[in-house]
């Protein structure tokens, strides 16, 4: 029997037959782990001369550091607690194409104990695109063959096919939508980002508007962030966070509120809040004391499509992301470095789209890697602490020239092939559908309005207005 | 508040960039209400005094006969130690200098206690004799000017400032426009060394135009890190006409060094980098203006690096011409060895002219929107240069952030800085 069919069956059994899983309301815990291929310090004098672009010490380097640090010891907490728990505990993670080849190269027992979670069959993995890309800003044929290429991985690697989709990022728009519901995905997570739900809360499940059937889990990004950012802040007002004030902060929300969801990168643990910082006790002690309660309980994001009926659909014109304050595409795309450089790689999306050439097709991939245009980003002048720790560069320049460097031997390794092929007598493709060049456009206030006048007309049909937790919190 | 302020130079005679420092600063100064007497050891007449009081050193009478001035002078002897490294002087005025000062050794005392001394305003041989002979005439005014702080630029003026300290019992800030670290290297001038040291050790506060600068005077002249601030220097918008593009006359794109071609402003690691750039890209060419010591030496190098048909000389620039320079330039490169600030790639930026700086520049500390390397780092320094001539991007960036970055550096900030340090001394 195919997962998706066993989980509504027993959704269905548990539906009938058992009150309180009815009565308790849904936590969904997922977590991204993602490695990219750092590139080494690439000079303009290597183009033509030199094709090997990657740091391989640094990367093994910080994959071992981070494998030892976060994934061993909280994959092994993971595995402790379903044990404990059994079926109330549940979680889901993504994990992306170049951080299992990192795995596999650098540190195999990772993958060795992701396999254990897996087994466990409490484990869901999402689906999202091979090497961490926003391809789906280009071109639709280069979006599919990752999301197939990660799901093909993900299904050899731990047994099960993915039937939920996450894009990089939580990257979301209509048009983003409509490429996932084409490709088979009826589940999918994304940002419960302020620009889009106005009032309404990310605490239900949604749909799509353009694909109703595509059902929509949101991040509560204040629950998820009092984690995955502020749980070390000495100076936060609520430091230090124990599971029972959590416990707190939940029960306060509405009882209609039936599911929250909270996603956060897995180096969270051990990595960006540190051992020190009471992390993994956190983790330790959390499930026991929400599951004690007995309002709440653990499920993946299949679980809760299936369970729940989505109350509302999200009208997205206009791109979403789970970062910054801002929610949107600005720390990838946008400033005319980052532009340059993606416009750059793609011209050769034709090509490599059936390209045969193994080296050619792995550099292709690395190079896709969102962190590439992150490091780019020239918003942390003004307010990145949080880039800052992710960039490797000095600069965001610093970041462009040797991106560019390498990107322009690239290039001319695509031509060469492309040459080659003409020879052989293989033509290259001309007929690639490419998307229509869109600049990323950031939310404008008369978007906003826009958001605001759809969800007051939904409003009359959907939930009442709901403050955020924490806001209640404060007024007692 | 009032200011006894101490300086060597006055805009429109300038010999480095103390003088338009001093000059914007004033100005800054004057918009947060502060009244400067500025004191130069040669007044010319034609000096901006839209800003200050210019006070004319040459015009001050002093009564050597007073005894507070004996003490005095007896207290500063340390500083007639002639000296025959002085900045800023060539090897022809060198010599002749020396030869005048053997004739006038003799009879060295006496212009020293003449009531009236002529300054010269420059940087010349007898400059020692000048320093010690300014810092009378800061005691001399001192006692005759009513005043509320001391402030005193760059060692020159330190014994002055000294001085009027003394007499007055007013409070002395002391300014780092640069050390003689910077100009030196590490073979430093133990008189001028000795000046700075405790011109600082006698100030309530010392300023300094850099973090960079400011480590300097803590670590190797062992100051109290607690009295010494930094503000960064700033530049004074111009408004001039938008030079055409028609100034450029090459086809190939251009890349320039501007400044005195001396061991701290690193020439040769421009050249090194140049010859990388040239291996790969021969559409380029490379221009070194200004003059100085180790200016044969450069043009030998780049002839023996066979890349001279690219890479050429212009000797001293001024005024009009480093604007056209500017004008014709498509990357600015300061790669300068030790630069305690560094005005240059603020007036390159202010022209849209994107700019690679060395680390090692206190100007780095407040500039985003600039390629820095390390100045020892010639394979940084090459890939930068060949990025911005073939990345577009980039210069859209830099000219799009460079120009608002350097507009903002104003010196009515810096000087909002150097009042709340005035304000420390004040209340104490």
């Amino acid at each position: 029997m195919l997962p998706g069919t066993l989980l509504k069956f027993t959704n269905k059994f548990i539906k009938s037959n058992n009150e309180k899983y009815i009565v308790m309301r849904s936590i969904c815990l997922y977590f991204q782990v993602h490695q990219p291929f750092r590139l080494r310090t690439y000079r303009f004098f290597d183009i033509g001369a030199d094709h090997y672009y990657y740091d391989d010490y640094q990367n093994k380097h910080i994959v071992k550091r981070i494998a030892e640090k976060c994934y061993l010891p909280a994959n092994e907490i993971l595995l402790g607690l379903i044990k404990e728990y059994g079926a109330d505990f549940r979680v889901s993670f993504s994990i992306t194409g170049t951080a299992i080849e990192q795995f596999k190269k650098y540190t195999p027992e990772v993958i060795e104990s992701f396999r254990k979670l897996a087994k466990t069959g409490n484990v869901e993995f999402l689906a999202e695109t091979y090497s961490h890309s926003l391809a789906a800003f280009k071109n639709e044929t280069e979006f599919r063959q990752q999301v197939q290429q990660h799901a093909q991985t993900i299904e050899k690697l731990f047994g099960v096919k993915p039937v939920a989709f996450r894009n990089t990022e939580l990257v979301y728009s209509n048009e983003v939508a409509d490429m996932v519901y084409r490709l088979g995905y009826k589940v999918m997570l994304t940002e419960g980002a302020k620009q889009v739900l106005g009032w309404k809360s990310p605490n239900y499940l949604y749909k799509s508007k353009p694909h109703p059937g595509l059902k929509l889990l949101l991040r509560n990004y204040q629950l998820s962030d009092d984690i995955a950012f502020r749980f070390s802040q000495t100076n936060w007002s609520e430091w230090p966070l124990t599971a029972e004030k959590y416990l707190n902060w939940l029960n306060v929300i509405e009882k209609k509120q039936e599911v929250v969801n909270i996603f956060m990168d897995y180096e969270t643990f051990g990595e960006h809040q540190k051992a020190e910082s009471g992390i993994f006790a956190f983790l330790k002690a959390l499930p026991g004391t929400v599951l004690r309660s007995k309002k709440w309980i653990f499920r993946t994001p299949s679980q809760i499509a299936d369970l729940l009926d989505p109350v509302d659909s999200l009208d997205v014109p206009y791109t979403i992301s789970w970062a910054d304050e801002e929610r949107d595409m600005t720390a990838w795309l946008g400033n005319d470095l980052q532009d340059e450089a993606f416009d750059t790689l793609y011209s050769v999306a034709a090509t490599m789209s059936d390209c045969d050439d193994e080296d050619l097709v792995r550099d292709w991939n690395y190079l896709q890697c969102s962190d590439h245009f992150y490091y780019m980003c020239t918003k942390w002048f003004s307010d990145g602490a949080v880039h800052h720790y992710f960039n490797p560069y000095g600069t965001p320049y610093e970041a462009f020239i040797n991106y560019m460097n390498v990107v322009s031997d690239f290039l001319i390794r695509v031509k060469e092939y492309e040459e080659m092929r003409v020879t052989r007598g293989k033509p290259v493709k001309q007929s690639e559908k490419v998307l229509k060049e869109k600049p990323v456009k950031p939310v404008t206030t008369s978007t906003v309005k826009a958001t605001k006048k759809v969800a007051v007309a939904e409003k009359k049909t959907t939930a009442k207005k709901i403050a955020n937790p924490k806001a209640i919190k404060k007024a007692k | 508040m009032k200011v006894l302020m101490f300086g060597w130079e006055f805009p429109p005679h300038i010999t480095g960039g103390l003088g338009t420092a001093c000059f914007g600063m004033t100005k800054g100064l004057l918009k947060h209400g502060i009244e400067v007497l500025f004191v130069v050891p040669k007044a010319y007449g034609d000096e901006s005094q839209e800003a200050v009081r210019l006070i004319n050193a040459s015009d001050v009478t002093v009564k050597m006969r007073e005894p507070v001035f004996q003490d005095y002078w007896n207290q500063i002897t340390f500083m007639e130690i002639g000296s025959n490294l002085i900045p800023y002087v060539g090897p022809v005025e060198f010599e002749k200098m020396v030869a005048e000062d053997l004739r006038t050794t003799e009879e060295k005392m006496s212009p020293v206690f003449a009531e009236r001394f002529s300054f010269s305003g420059k940087y010349g041989q007898d400059l020692m004799t000048e320093v010690s002979r300014y810092a009378l005439i800061g005691a001399t005014l001192a006692s005759e000017q009513q005043f509320d702080i001391i402030h005193a630029h760059d060692w020159l003026t330190y014994p002055a400032g000294v001085a009027a300290k003394h007499v007055s019992g007013k409070p002395l800030v002391v300014h780092m426009h640069a050390t003689e670290f910077d100009r030196s290297g590490e073979n430093v001038n133990s008189n001028v060394y000795d000046i700075e040291r405790k011109g600082m050790e006698e100030a309530d506060r010392v300023i300094t135009v850099s973090n960079l600068t400011r480590n300097i005077v803590i670590e190797r002249y062992g100051i109290n890190p607690d009295k010494v601030f930094t503000v960064h220097n700033a530049v004074e918008p111009i408004e001039k006409a938008e030079l055409a593009n028609s100034e450029k006359h090459v086809k190939e794109k251009v890349v320039t060094f501007l400044g005195r071609i001396t061991f701290q402003k690193g020439p040769e690691y421009f050249i090194e980098a140049a010859k990388k750039v040239l291996e790969r890209d021969k559409n380029v060419r490379f221009v070194m203006a200004g003059t100085g010591d180790l200016m044969e030496k450069m043009i030998r190098r780049a002839a023996k690096l066979r890349i001279a048909s690219n890479f050429h000389f212009t000797g001293f620039l001024k005024g009009e011409n480093v604007d056209r320079m500017f004008a014709m330039s498509d990357v600015y490169v300061m790669p300068s060895v030790s630069e305690p600030f560094g005005i240059s790639p603020l007036e390159a930026m202010r022209s849209n002219v994107p700019v690679v700086i060395s680390k090692q520049s206190g100007v780095a500390e407040v500039l985003d929107h600039v390629l820095k390397v390390d100045f020892w780092d010639i394979d940084a320094m090459a890939d930068a240069i060949y990025s911005l001539l073939h990345y577009d991007s980039l210069t859209t960036m830099f000219r799009k952030h460079g120009t608002e970055e350097v507009n903002n550096l104003k010196w009515e900030n810096a000087a909002r800085h150097i009042v709340e340090v005035y304000k420390q001394v004040y209340q104490e």
